[in-house]
């Protein structure tokens, strides 16, 4: 069985005063090999601990993950993640950045050189190989975290607001480039976002999330992804399906917020 | 009114005739000097000859008369008391000249002071930093790794090194003593202890600051756990490091002077305690500005070492 599978995963976090958080209650969701998933949710429904569980950082309380039928127990190198900033290492320079995961696994630095040369090219730093991080911009930074997690091969890309950090115009841009590696690698992508958008452009399955506990509330199917490989993401969002599909789960999104909010008085 | 270590000879006068004749004094500079003007006099004060007026004033016991550039007083026996004006200069046993100093320093550094040169002096004592701050760093950056690594570490030495880093250095000079004398051992032993909390704490908090995306994305690009601490663990502790590299290094300095003055053979403090011993006081002048220009160089020295090697410090 190929693809990511999440079986049944609750997540609760002890608090120090003795009580406890349901970061996620039950979910369950199956992803094919390739496909790309954007999860949207308001602040605290528990996308960055799913991730997290998928990636292996954190040990769910209940149900398992399963790549291509084996257990996740663990972080490893087949499940490549892409923080949204400061997980570069700064006492390397670019290229030493990009070659971490090869040069881990024992793989020569001169041997490695032909793919992160090639994978800076793909993502437009050629010029900047030696250069530190520190002097880089944050756009061409992230650049350098998804080189670096893809010259590992990866076969599944974890992202939390990868783009986060980053301005309309280059966040613009590194959108396109995102669909365009999916495209070319063919990789299993999960990408959380906090922008309707972004969720709506890069994702071929898209998953709303709720919060309290953290569960699956809505799934799309998305036309926009594909369409938008090799295109002019600003076109795709001229479609009327697009603006339907943004004001619907703007509203959805919106009533949880609400939702919290009116909680947390009653509660006050 | 002559000068510091200048002979005079007083000059001749005339004595002039009458029972008081005239009589002549030379006063070294910032001195006083007894005149006592009936040596001369067929009159003295054994047969009841007195002064009354001084200048056409009248002068007694206890109140000076101001005869322009100098005071003059009447002593209990009846001499009189010169006091030439200092204006506002200074003896040179508080504040030497500049000039003396300088001269100083070129007589010490050739011929040296109490049996060593000035370059062995102020060598020694810093040889004495680096020996004591070498072995501070050696233990006290694993004890910090150990800390910043293992909780159960953490719970036994986190009381001892919080503890012992606010104790000043200098407090434990007596205790140390006890243990192993003021000599090489105990000056050793004293700056190793400066030292030690001071590294431990700094890599403590190299180790613990490190973000935990960077631990996480270094695990998920297959990292083993040997490799993290290698590859991540260690270089992001390193500004940290040489932050409190750079402080020990200025306590170890403090201390080391101190501990020089309570006792020792040679060193920068040890010349400037004997030199104020002997109330040389341009030999402690020049001894407390080389001490600062050391300092100082000590602490230029670790920043550029800080930005030839950690380039990356605090730009992550
Ligand atoms: N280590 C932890 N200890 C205790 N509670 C935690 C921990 N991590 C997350 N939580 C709680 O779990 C819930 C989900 O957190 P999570 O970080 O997954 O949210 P999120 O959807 O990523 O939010 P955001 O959009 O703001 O990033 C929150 O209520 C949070 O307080
Ligand atoms: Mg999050």
């Amino acid at each position: 069985m190929s693809g990511l599978s999440i079986q049944n995963i609750s997540m609760s976090f002890d608090l120090p005063n003795g009580g406890s958080v349901q970061a996620l209650k039950d979910v369950t969701l199956n992803l094919k090999a390739g496909e790309l998933l954007s999860v949207l949710g308001p602040s605290g429904c528990g996308k960055t601990t799913l991730l997290n569980i998928v990636a292996g950082f954190l040990v769910p309380t209940k149900g398992e993950i399963l790549l291509h039928g084996n257990k996740v127990t663990g972080p490893s190198a087949e499940r490549g993640m892409v923080f949204q900033q400061g997980a570069l290492f700064e006492w390397m320079n670019v290229r030493e950045n990009v070659g971490f995961g090869p040069r881990m696994k024992g793989v020569s630095t001169a041997r490695a050189r032909e793919k992160v040369d090639h994978l800076l090219d793909v993502v437009g730093l050629q010029d900047f190989k030696e250069k530190a991080i520190y002097e880089l911009s944050g756009g061409m930074q992230q650049r350098v975290a998804l080189a670096r997690c893809l010259a590992n091969d990866p076969d599944v890309i974890l992202m939390d607001e990868p783009l986060g950090a980053l301005d309309a115009l280059t966040r613009e841009k590194m959108q396109s480039l995102v669909l365009n590696l999916w495209k070319e690698t063919g990789k299993t992508i999960v990408l959380i976002t906090h922008s309707v958008e972004e969720a709506l452009l890069l994702g071929e399955r898209l998953l709303v999330m709720a919060p309290r506990p953290g569960r699956i509330h809505k799934e799309y199917r998305l036309p926009f992804a594909d369409l938008g490989v090799d295109a002019d993401l600003r076109e795709i969002k001229k479609h009327d399906d697009y603006g339907d599909k943004r004001e619907e789960i703007l509203e959805m999104i919106w009533n949880m917020e609400e939702e919290i909010m009116g909680r947390t008085e009653v509660a006050g | 009114m002559h000068g510091t270590g200048v002979e005079v000879t007083l000059p001749e006068i005339e004595s002039g005739s009458g029972f008081a004749k005239n009589d002549v004094l030379a006063v070294k500079a910032y001195r006083t000097k007894l005149l006592k003007w009936d040596a001369n006099d067929s009159e003295t004060r054994k047969g009841g000859a007195k002064i009354v007026a001084v200048n056409g004033q009248l002068i007694v016991f206890g109140t000076d008369v101001d005869a322009g550039d100098l005071k003059i007083a009447l002593t209990q026996k009846g001499t009189l008391n010169v006091k030439p004006n200092k204006g506002i200069q200074m003896e040179p046993i508080w504040l030497p000249a500049p000039e003396d100093v300088w001269n100083r320093l070129k007589e010490i550094s050739t011929s040296g002071f109490k049996n060593y040169t000035l370059a062995e002096h102020l060598g020694f004592s810093l040889f004495r930093v680096v020996i004591g701050f070498f072995l501070g760093a050696l233990v006290g950056i694993p004890l910090g790794y150990a800390m910043g690594l293992s909780d159960w570490f953490r719970g036994w030495f986190d009381p001892i090194v919080e503890f012992m880093r606010p104790v000043p250095p200098l407090a434990l000079i007596p205790l140390v003593i006890i243990w192993a004398g003021i000599g090489e051992v105990g000056k050793t032993i004293l700056l190793f202890l400066a030292a030690l909390w001071i590294m431990a704490i700094a890599s403590r908090a190299g180790v613990s600051g490190v973000r935990i995306s960077k631990v996480h994305a270094a695990y998920s690009l297959g990292a083993s756990k040997w490799q993290i601490m290698r590859y991540v663990i260690v270089p992001n502790s390193l500004p940290e490091i040489f932050t409190g590299a750079r402080v020990a290094m200025g306590v170890c300095w403090g201390t080391v002077v101190a501990a020089e003055l309570v006792a020792a053979e040679k060193g920068a403090g040890m010349m400037i305690m004997v030199a104020s011993k002997f109330q040389q006081t341009d030999i402690v002048i020049l001894g407390i500005i080389l001490i600062g220009i050391i300092g100082f160089g000590i602490d230029m020295l670790m920043r550029w070492a800080e930005r030839i090697l950690v380039p990356w410090k605090g730009r992550g």
